[in-house]
């Protein structure tokens, strides 16, 4: 039935050598842990992605309980994580995996950095690497206010003032994150947008021109 | 004009300066689509900007504290503030730290520490003669000066005094330090 319908689409759509150009291809051997099991260092770009997948999922459906305002904000946090069934286990997928990202993402940035992958001619992949990772910081800097309790508030405040410490433009950076003078509901909902739209987009942008990349100059030679 | 005069016409080299139909094209469908963008994208910067321009909030003074109850020994005020915050208005406890200084005149610090905005702790708690902020251990003297961390000296309240009691009005860089 499956196949049935695959040919159905695939005799109007020609759609195997698309997948086929996405899917079919060869991995070098010393990138294959099942042949050198010290290669599994080249595994820590796949699992940023992997860990990135379950972010963006867990996150989709954390919105369908979280509103962004500071008089119901932590009231929904805390409904969500103990009323709703596996709540505590969808927000901790996204709280944990949230640090474990960065931690990948980190390991991945040193998986290339000392096999010298950076080099030419994969420059250009190196610095939309470290486009990734600032959109990374990000995130997490935005997410980390939403739960609207006193870490979230004072860790924000916080980050603000460090914002604010720029020469010249400082003020005004800091008005334009706060949406004001204060950390307080503008804020709430400003992070708000930026975590869940404005960073996410950038963010699958930059990743299709990662990946785009990758395929196109094919993973670097051994050491 | 004949036959021949007008083939001649029609074979001679085109010499004008001006530009070609086709840059001219490029150009009009580039202006009116840049048009058509700015006319989308520009609202919306203006919309996310908006913080930037509204202006300042004007402080308003509280009546804090009488007159005669302030001492050489910095003390701790309680007091509210009527706060907007878009569409939502609050009225936020502040505090200040408020001393009779040996020059006779009544200042109030701010408990925001300079360094990364936690809240200092109480004059002399921790440190004989000096206030502490407990997150990475700034330290002022009475006059909000700083001594360690921070990079500026506490923020102060604007006072003024009528009829023996003490108002507190919006924030300023610190007066009494040099």
């Amino acid at each position: 039935m499956l196949k049935g319908m695959y040919n159905w689409i695939d005799e109007r759509l020609d759609i195997t050598p698309m997948w086929r150009d996405i899917a079919d291809h060869e991995v070098p051997e010393h990138v294959n842990p099942a042949h050198h099991f010290s290669a599994f260092v080249y595994c820590f770009g796949g699992l940023t992605f992997f860990i990135t997948v379950i972010q963006i999922l867990s996150g989709m459906f954390l919105t369908m309980y979280y509103v962004p305002d500071i008089i119901n904000a932590y009231y929904s946090v805390d409904y969500l994580q103990h009323q709703v069934a596996f709540g505590q286990i969808v927000r901790g997928m996204h709280h944990w995996g949230a640090s474990l990202v960065i931690v990948m993402m980190f390991l991945h940035t040193l998986r290339v950095f000392f096999t010298g992958s950076y080099k030419a001619p994969r420059e250009m992949n190196w610095v939309v690497g470290m486009l990734i990772f600032f959109v990374m910081l990000g995130l997490g800097f935005t997410g980390y206010l939403l739960p609207w309790d006193n870490k979230a508030y004072f860790a924000t405040k916080v980050g603000l003032e460090i914002a604010g410490s720029v020469p010249y433009l400082g003020e005004y950076i800091k008005i334009l994150m706060n949406g004001g003078t204060i950390v307080g509901a503008q804020t709430l909902t400003r992070f708000f947008a930026i975590h869940v739209f404005f960073l996410p987009g950038a963010l699958l942008t930059l990743l299709a021109a990662h990946f785009f990349m990758i395929r196109k100059q094919g993973i670097s030679g051994p050491l | 004009m004949d036959q021949n005069q007008q083939q001649d016409t029609a074979h001679r080299p085109v010499k004008r300066k001006e530009m070609t139909r086709r840059q001219f094209l490029s150009y009009t469908l580039g202006g009116a689509g840049a048009f058509m963008a700015g006319g989308a994208i520009l609202p919306m910067i203006r919309f996310a900007v908006d913080p930037l321009l509204q202006p300042k909030q004007q402080g308003n003074f509280v009546k804090v504290i009488e007159e005669s109850k302030v001492t050489n020994e910095p003390q701790q005020v309680d007091f509210k503030v009527h706060q907007v915050d878009g569409w939502y208005e609050s009225d936020p406890k502040l505090q200040a730290w408020i001393t009779k200084g040996d020059d006779g005149t009544i200042f109030a610090l701010s408990p925001i520490c300079k360094h990364l905005g936690c809240t200092i702790g109480k004059y002399g708690k921790e440190i004989p003669n000096q206030y502490l902020c407990p997150c990475h251990g700034a330290r002022y003297d009475k006059n909000g000066k700083t001594l360690a961390v921070a990079p500026r000296s506490l923020d102060e309240y604007e006072v003024k005094t009528d009829n023996g009691w003490v108002y507190l009005g919006p924030l300023k860089p610190n007066s009494r330090v040099k």
